[in-house]
């Protein structure tokens, strides 16, 4: 139990330091990027009506308070006003994140209940005609740039084929083509890497005294095979998982999809920092939680994973 | 004939039969990574010789023969194989000169990546210690974190222009150098010969550049390769998001993001080019797996 909790401990406070660094990147950028008041008043504003509004919003105070008072703010919850919205930069963003989560959620499951079939499919009828026409899909999959792919699917099922929306969110008709679009890359990797930990397990030598014992066929697979497969295929699943919230940013921009990835997109172009800042925090937390979480998991599933 | 290899005196099993299975095999992975270097290098060539094998001008606007379909002759009796745009400029000449741009900032960002990601991969596994965890920190924090939306807020603030892509591309992919080296020269380091050099006098910089580096070296190729494929298509999103290479100079992602409006009536447009950046980044990433089946197995799964 100590080890675990040791092991909790390191991963926890690397999870942590990993927040913090993230937050002071998005706040160096954004100070960076440009003095937003201009954008925010007409151009012939006077000078009294410019220091007022940088006033109000505190960018007249030297950086290192305006970080302090942040870094506070953050721990409060407090994300500031977003500029363009004129309403919290949290609210805004808790407006778009249910949009990501459920594409996010649906292009991972889609992806793991059809690649991991796929996978262990392929390698017990290895070298049969579905494993190399699934490996090769696979492969194109996973080479193939994400809004490229976003843009075929559009062109072929939507404009050609007219059996989708082209985009916009909507019914689950809505769903489909950005789901296949930022799932496409997880889906191949999860049946790939399937396929060789089915693969290695399979020539173990327990699975040839399952057979020499006369275990049926199914067995072998189901109970002996695929139990011993799992842990490195929910590894790679988890791990997929927090590469899909990245992908969010191209496909939302792609299929007009109301998410936070294409609400940070919109908002660098507002430069609405507030929003910005709050829109990053939420995708590297929640992608640091599931890190975490997964870690956690190994841990208790794999002994030999505490040490490392 | 391949039984005739004499079986090396380090194998430690197998039949001779078996030896003969896997030289074969090495030899197929040969030719594969030989395929696709020659991929490579003819894209290089393409993109090298761009003015004398595109058949238009790239920018050469032509507003009577806007949106035209591939076709063999045109109003001027010249092809147009892969048809024209919105501003009637042909896609082929521009597919062409595309791969300067996706050339150019792809091999350049591995050059950032590859010597940002080693030197510091190679000083934390050296050191240990402090210095190794400061930078294994770093890493875990860039990699706690969509990447894009960074280099969408820096090029935003620095603006679009080669050099920005160049850094902001290689700066995103050095973990995957510094993570994998790290770990090997870990490995490495706690070797004999590391101990004898010391006890010979020999400098640390003399450890790390004459037998740390030569030792790591297939590692970097490996990575390097399967780094190109990724920063090739890094460079194609940022332009498809309009924060790339800036018009008219003809970039593959730029195109497809120009044909986007245009996909109902000519689908030409954004098709050829992303084909063929679909094409290079299967090829180079395929190059770089069968390389390190080659040089180096035991990255594998990493």
């Amino acid at each position: 139990m100590r080890a675990v909790l040791g092991f909790l401990g390191a991963k926890l406070l690397r999870a942590l330091v990993a927040v913090w660094l993230v937050t002071t990147v998005v706040f160096v950028v954004m100070r960076l990027s440009g003095d937003p008041v201009p954008l925010l008043l007409p151009p012939d504003a006077p000078t009294s009506e410019i220091m007022r509004v940088r006033r109000e919003l505190g960018l007249d105070r030297a950086l290192p308070i305006q970080y302090a008072v942040f870094a506070g703010n953050i721990l409060r919850g407090d994300f500031g006003r977003s500029i363009h919205f004129r309403e919290p930069a949290f609210a805004v963003v808790r407006g778009y994140l249910g949009a990501t989560v459920e594409l996010g959620l649906t292009s991972f499951f889609l992806a793991a209940l059809v690649a991991v079939p796929i996978g262990v499919f392929s390698a017990i009828r290895r070298n049969s005609l579905v494993d190399h026409a699934a490996m090769a899909v696979a492969l194109v999959g996973q080479a193939a740039p994400t809004f490229y792919l976003g843009i075929l699917f559009i062109l072929l099922l939507s404009l050609k084929a007219d059996l989708f929306p082209t985009g916009g969110r909507g019914d689950v008709t809505h769903l489909v083509l950005p789901a296949l679009t930022l799932g496409a890359f997880t889906m191949a990797s999860i049946a790939r890497l399937t396929r060789s930990a089915v693969l290695e397990v399979l020539h173990a030598d327990y699975i040839r005294t399952a057979r020499a014992k006369g275990v049926a066929e199914w067995v072998v697979i189901t109970k002996h095979t695929l139990k011993n497969a799992a842990l490195p295929i929910v590894t790679i699943t988890g791990l997929q998982f927090g590469t899909l919230l990245g992908g969010a940013v191209v496909t939302e921009t792609v299929f007009a999809w109301p998410g936070i990835g294409r609400l940070a997109i919109q908002s660098i172009y507002n430069r609405d920092y507030p929003v910005v800042q709050c829109a990053v925090f939420f995708s590297a937390v929640m992608f640091i939680v599931i890190n975490f979480a997964i870690d956690a998991i190994y841990g208790f599933l794999d002994p030999r994973a505490r040490l490392r | 004939m391949a039984s005739s290899i004499p079986a090396p005196a380090f194998a430690d099993a197998g039949s001779v039969d078996a030896l003969a299975r896997g030289g074969a095999r090495a030899r197929r992975t040969v030719r594969l990574v030989m395929a696709g270097l020659a991929f490579v290098a003819l894209l290089g060539i393409v993109a090298a010789a761009a003015p004398w094998l595109a058949p238009h001008d790239p920018t050469r606007q032509a507003l009577r023969g806007r949106l035209a379909p591939p076709t063999r002759g045109a109003l001027d009796g010249r092809a147009r194989l892969l048809g024209t745009d919105q501003l009637g400029r042909d896609v082929l000449s521009r597919v062409i000169y595309g791969a300067r741009v996706s050339l150019v900032v792809g091999l350049a960002a591995v050059v950032v990546g590859g010597v940002v990601g080693a030197t510091l991969g190679i000083t934390a596994g050296f050191r240990g210690g402090v210095t190794d965890s400061v930078i294994m920190t770093l890493a875990d924090a860039q990699l706690a974190f969509p990447f894009i939306l960074l280099a969408i807020g820096i090029i935003a603030v620095l603006g679009p222009s080669f050099p920005t892509l160049i850094v902001v591309i290689g700066l995103s992919g050095w973990v995957s150098y510094a993570r994998i080296l790290r770990s090997q020269v870990l490995v490495l380091r706690s070797r004999e010969f590391v101990d004898a050099i010391h006890a010979l006098g020999g400098s640390v910089g003399r450890v790390v550049l004459r037998h740390i580096l030569p030792n790591v070296l297939s590692t970097l190729v490996v990575i390097a390769t399967l780094e190109l494929a990724r920063a090739i298509v890094l460079e194609a999103t940022l332009s498809f998001l309009g924060l790339g290479i800036q018009p008219p100079t003809p970039s593959w992602g730029g195109m497809i993001q120009e044909g986007r409006e245009y996909l109902d009536t000519a689908w030409w447009i954004s098709t050829f080019p992303g084909l063929v950046l679909m094409l290079t980044s299967l090829v180079v990433s395929r190059t770089g797996d069968w390389l390190r089946d080659l040089l180096d197995p035991t990255l594998r799964g990493e």
